[in-house]
């Protein structure tokens, strides 16, 4: 009886922290000036309001860079309340890394700021951001109150970016998505992978092409052993001092496409390929059934086709 | 109708494993859909109705894609099956197929748009004229149906309409089976000015002429169609043809 009522209270008091809709966002230190705010590793759902992203920021000479604005209006503006409470500096762009919703609903907080991104994103964004706006709605619920797709309005290339007086770079990949900024701190050695890399949590993968996701994390771990180096920001997930989270995720992602591929050829039809259990080293990964049910239904039609021979 | 029924159900039910057996019932929906009795009537007509575990019906209980929900109907446990007829309750198109397994087995895979959250049911009518009914639900965010077809969007279709991929197995877990692709656009007719144009129906013959079995797709199988059969005993190609509702045929062999 005791711990019945134990359990009331604090589903009493997960209900008041929802209600206030206060994402609650503290911002970790991930080298001097940069900080990130870490989202949990579950799905989005009413009670986290989408808080399942990493977001972050830099404090240059001269002003405040944000890396992704996170997933809904609300989140935007307290994110932006709370790098006001580390830093003074205006807050001078925002980069999207990647057009998933969870990255960019938080744009218009910064409705005032030039927001940039690859050119492929900025379309992505543009094509299906009301959709995927939608979906959120339905999904985090009432968090989403006012959210509105805001389209980046400048455009990003592979290479060196001088903001603020600090020197970044942009490295363009895709696999994730169809494109996928990647942006390297040289002062801090801080590299922000984006969802190119999950951490203690499996990836998504609605977009995903596996070979090029492959392709692009070799070329991120290759980053991890340059010099300078010191901290990997994914985008979900725990923050890490080396490339063992790009191992877990290229781990999962071979795992999924080399099951899907073989089951495929082996006879199985979509049913037959979602009953499968997961192997035992991904079976306590946070969210793994959902997302590897999800992508059962993103990537076995494309094998399938390969298995019986059709063309795309 | 319903005593010589009760009767028929207490002797099934005497062969039956009895976890089986305990599951059979004659009436309340194990579903619980407020459409059951609509179902029941649009599709099965005033025939006696039981609901039988041996009728599986597999799909994800949430559905990631509205346009391509997998459904695996397997009633190979129920001897003399004549007609299945899969339906979804809350589909604005309810029937999604019909299949009549003659020589093969009674099992049948494909794929659905579904509209909105919704059972999705195979009623198996034996040769004794009782329909036996299995279902499962699924959960999805739905717009499987006015969404438009991937074809309305390119041309390419049209040089491609009809054209089959398929492939058999001959051994490992999955021997007998044969799976297929056809290439068409199974519009819904529910998007204005799309009119309705799907497959109607699909022959498999065995190398000696023999029917296995005939399927009669509906507007809501998903576009470019794939099946999943057992061939049963069968051997050798395995000849598919068919035509849509505007009258085009196709005939593809499929080599074991």
């Amino acid at each position: 009886m005791k711990r019945a009522l134990c359990v009331l209270l604090i589903l009493a008091a997960g209900q008041l922290g929802a209600a206030d809709f206060d994402y609650r966002l503290a911002p970790v230190e991930l080298a001097r000036d940069v900080y990130g705010f870490i989202g949990k590793t579950e799905d989005f759902t009413t009670s986290n309001g989408g808080n399942i992203v990493n977001t972050a920021f830099i404090v240059a000479p001269q002003g405040v860079v944000v890396i992704d604005s996170g997933p809904s209006l609300r989140y935007g503006q307290q994110m932006r309340r709370a790098i006001a409470g580390v830093s003074a500096k205006p807050v001078v762009l925002v980069i999207n890394t990647h057009h998933h919703p969870d990255h960019f609903l938080g744009n218009q907080a910064y409705a005032d700021v030039p927001i940039a991104a690859l050119a492929e994103t900025r379309n992505g964004i543009a094509a299906d951001g009301n959709a995927f706006a939608e979906n959120l709605y339905q999904m985090s619920g009432d968090w989403m109150k006012g959210t509105e797709v805001h389209v980046p309005n400048k455009l990003l290339t592979a290479g060196p970016l001088e903001v603020a007086g600090r020197r970044l770079r942009i490295v363009a990949l895709d696999g994730h998505t169809g494109a996928d900024l990647v942006l390297v701190d040289e002062a801090s050695g801080v590299l922000f992978a984006g969802d190119l890399v999950f951490n203690g949590r499996a990836p998504t993968t609605p977009h995903a092409d596996v070979a090029h996701w492959l392709a692009a994390l070799d070329q991120l771990e290759a980053l991890t052993r340059a010099p300078g180096f010191t901290a990997l920001l994914p985008g979900h997930g725990a923050p890490s001092a080396d490339a063992a989270p790009i191992r877990q995720t290229r781990a999962w992602l071979t795992w999924l496409n080399a099951s899907l591929r073989d089951g495929a050829k082996a006879g199985l039809d979509m049913n037959d390929a979602l009953a499968r259990p997961l192997p035992p080293e991904f079976a306590n990964m946070p969210v793994a059934a959902s997302e590897y049910r999800r992508s059962v239904g993103h990537l076995f039609p494309a094998l399938e086709l390969d298995a019986l021979g059709a063309r795309h | 109708m319903r005593f010589p029924l009760t009767i028929a159900a207490i002797a099934l039910a005497a062969l039956m494993p009895p976890a089986e057996a305990a599951a059979l019932r004659e009436n309340g929906d194990p579903l619980n859909s407020a459409m059951w009795s609509d179902m029941q009537k649009t599709f099965l007509g005033a025939s006696p109705v039981l609901f039988d575990p041996r009728v599986k019906v597999t799909a994800p209980s949430v559905a990631e894609s509205p346009m391509q929900v997998p459904v695996t109907v397997d009633a190979t446990a129920l001897p003399g099956v004549v007609e299945v007829v899969v339906f979804a309750d809350f589909n604005p198109i309810a029937e999604v197929l019909r299949f009549f397994p003659e020589q093969a087995p009674a099992f049948l895979g494909f794929r659905v748009k579904l509209q909105q959250s919704t059972p999705v049911r195979a009623a198996v009518r034996t040769a004794d004229g009782v329909w036996h009914v299995g279902g499962a639900w699924v959960n999805t965010v739905g717009g499987g149906c006015t969404a438009p077809s991937a074809a309305a969007g390119s041309k390419e279709w049209q040089q491609r309409l009809n054209e089959v991929s398929g492939r058999q197995w001959s051994e490992g877990p999955n021997a007998g089976r044969l799976r297929l692709r056809i290439v068409h656009p199974m519009d819904t007719g529910l998007i204005a000015g799309t009119p309705a144009f799907y497959l109607e129906e699909i022959s498999f013959t065995n190398a000696a002429g023999q029917r296995l079995m005939r399927v009669q797709p509906h507007e809501p199988v998903s576009e470019n169609p794939v099946f999943t059969l057992s061939r049963g005993s069968a051997e050798g190609v395995i000849e598919a043809s068919g035509r849509d509702n505007n009258g085009n045929v196709f005939r593809a062999r499929i080599a074991p």
